[in-house]
């Protein structure tokens, strides 16, 4: 669609383009400029240019907050959900695209209804449950429920990716005598693997950044998620401003590349569901 | 022979679909599909089916998380409908839920329309505006409370050093709401863009073209071709808004924490704090029915407004 043929509308376009790209970059750069000035020099301006920057402050934030464990806490963990949630949502995307189970029907509208339930729905029992089992500060605990969140997404997606499997291929592997398992293993996974590869992707981005959750189930120092951490220094750096935005700096910086570099199939995945409806 | 008496005793088939098991028996005599579902049905039940259940009951209840629960029957929503503020709780979701369902999603189109005129830099801007969708909410909430809108260390203070009269949304109870409002469609109007441009690149040339040859306006191009379209898409977004925009929780936790006042509270940090900070875990339960309810009110009504266009 040409529609800015003129210079003067193109100008305009680019112009708006620019100020909405400046809107959302200006706080950003804001938290990674006053990470490298003092808190003295926020205090004064929060505008104001690092003339010394100070780069040591990454390092000193990193040994204080004790960022190293929970950055593993959140890998760890985002690799518990990746690990459970494409394993039994690719096994459901299959039978359910299929239409090979008795109910799938009411089993698709099972997983798409509780996509709807706001998690003060289920959170009060669970935490109360884990607080009795001990499971409180245990990255188990938390693996299981973002599975149960992330698995009806992951499902439907997965889902739109055997469907198109071709059938003759599942066929000719029945003839030649595959179990339903051997299936599975050997046509469905290797041929919908573009398809896991997004939900991973996804995946590991939601964890990174849940809160809610984190907060709650994981409370202390040690079991803390990297973006929980952040939230329990709110009221430790509470006036530190430049070391609060250090540590923010380096929680958002691994998401922020990890998106920059996989962005085309990032969009191609959340897009996927809402353009495809 | 046994595998199929599992099979008929662990799943019956619903009576939505008669005759269709025996058709494909005959054809795969030993499947055993409904084994492959059962994994993914098994975390979902312990984690949301069975808590689901849990807490409607414990609604009915008087409950501290720790000691038995007490069988109150309707009086914790007998004390809530009479409390002030889970009106206030209420009318704060719909606000926010109004604004956040119908401002963005026009900002966006425009965006994405506008993005759909220009040739160069549209990954660069389609990266761009997406950015703060990747960014955990509690960071971004952080630096919209303590770099741009407070008066110490923000830009809010700085305006106000220089003799602009700026002020800190989040400090009054007129302006809370929407000061939070602000940061949540700042951070969220990209992530609609983005997919409003991947519906509007679906659309097919030749029909823009056509309508150019035609004559057709800018207007009547966008209203009557790019439009229909992608409302598909612009329907099914609008669901989405409402369903996430109502359970609306770590923005006004980080930035306001409800407050001043209630003046930002919603029934999402309502229910929370009922259950985690005064341990009232039955009354908390209450506004998560309450909410959860509401909530499919809003999805009913939908599915109705919907229904009724296709119909006509």
């Amino acid at each position: 669609m040409e529609l800015g043929k003129s210079l003067t509308a193109r100008l305009f376009v680019y112009a708006l383009l620019g100020a909405a790209a400046f809107s959302v970059a200006f706080p950003l750069a804001l938290m990674v400029l006053n990470s490298l000035r003092s808190n003295f020099d926020i205090l004064i301006t929060p505008l104001g240019w690092p003339s010394e920057p100070d780069w040591g402050v990454f390092a000193r934030v990193w040994n204080e907050a004790g960022l190293g464990r929970a950055i593993v806490n959140s890998l760890v963990i985002a690799a518990g959900t990746v690990l459970v949630v494409c394993t039994v949502s690719s096994m459901a995307a299959w039978a359910i695209a299929r239409k090979d189970v008795p109910g799938w029907m009411l089993i698709s509208l099972y997983f798409l209804a509780t996509t709807t339930i706001p998690v003060q729905m289920f959170m009060f029992p669970l935490y109360f449950v884990m607080a009795q089992l001990s499971l409180i500060n245990s990255p188990v605990a938390v693996i299981l429920i973002y599975s149960a969140i992330f698995t009806p997404f992951s499902l439907f997606l997965l889902r739109t990716y055997v469907l198109d499997v071709p059938m003759e291929l599942e066929e000719a592997a029945r003839i030649d005598g595959a179990s339903d398992f051997r299936v599975f293993t050997s046509v469905i996974l290797p041929l919908i693997s573009p398809g896991l590869l997004t939900v991973a992707l996804i995946v590991c981005l939601n964890v990174w950044n849940e809160f809610l959750i984190a907060i709650t189930f994981l409370q202390n120092a040690e079991a803390a998620t990297a973006t929980a951490r952040f939230y329990q220094l709110t009221g430790r750096y509470g006036n530190n401003l430049a070391d609060l935005m250090a540590v923010a700096t380096i929680i958002a910086l691994p998401t922020v590349i990890f998106f920059v570099a996989v962005q085309r199939r990032f969009i191609e995945g959340i897009s996927a569901g809402a353009v495809k409806g | 022979m046994a595998q199929s008496t599992a099979d008929a005793v662990a799943l019956p088939a619903p009576a939505g679909l008669p005759g269709s098991r025996a058709g494909r028996r005959r054809r795969k005599p030993a499947s055993r599909k409904w084994l492959f579902v059962l994994p993914a049905l098994a975390v979902s039940l312990c984690v949301v089916l069975i808590p689901v259940v849990t807490t409607t009951l414990l609604a009915f209840t008087d409950w501290n998380g720790f000691s038995l629960p007490r069988w109150v029957g309707l009086s914790n929503f007998i004390a809530l409908v009479q409390e002030p503020r889970f009106w206030q709780a209420f009318r704060n979701n719909c606000v926010y839920t109004f604004l956040f369902a119908t401002l963005p999603m026009i900002g966006s189109l425009v965006f994405a329309v506008l993005l759909m005129t220009v040739r160069t830099g549209r990954t660069f801007f389609q990266v761009l505006y997406f950015l703060p969708v990747t960014i955990a909410t509690v960071i971004l909430a952080l630096i919209w409370r303590s770099m741009m809108f407070s008066p110490t260390s923000g830009v809010v203070g700085w305006l106000q050093s220089v003799g602009i009269p700026a002020d800190n949304p989040l400090a009054h109870p007129d302006t809370s709401l929407l000061g939070v409002l602000f940061v949540d469609m700042w951070s969220w109007w990209g992530y609609l863009t983005v997919i409003y441009f991947a519906a509007l690149r679906q659309v097919d040339r030749s029909l823009i073209e056509a309508a150019v040859v035609d004559g057709a306006s800018r207007w009547q191009t966008f209203r009557h071709i790019l439009l229909p379209t992608i409302l598909p898409t612009v329907m099914f977004m609008l669901l989405m808004s409402i369903i996430w925009s109502f359970r609306v929780f770590d923005w006004i936790y980080v930035l306001t924490e409800g407050g001043p006042g209630f003046s930002s509270e919603v029934l999402a940090t309502l229910a929370y704090k009922t259950a985690f900070q005064s341990f009232e875990v039955g009354r908390a339960s209450a506004y998560s029915l309450s909410m959860s309810l509401l909530g499919l009110v809003a999805i009913v009504v939908y599915l109705r407004l919907q229904a009724r266009r296709e119909r006509a």
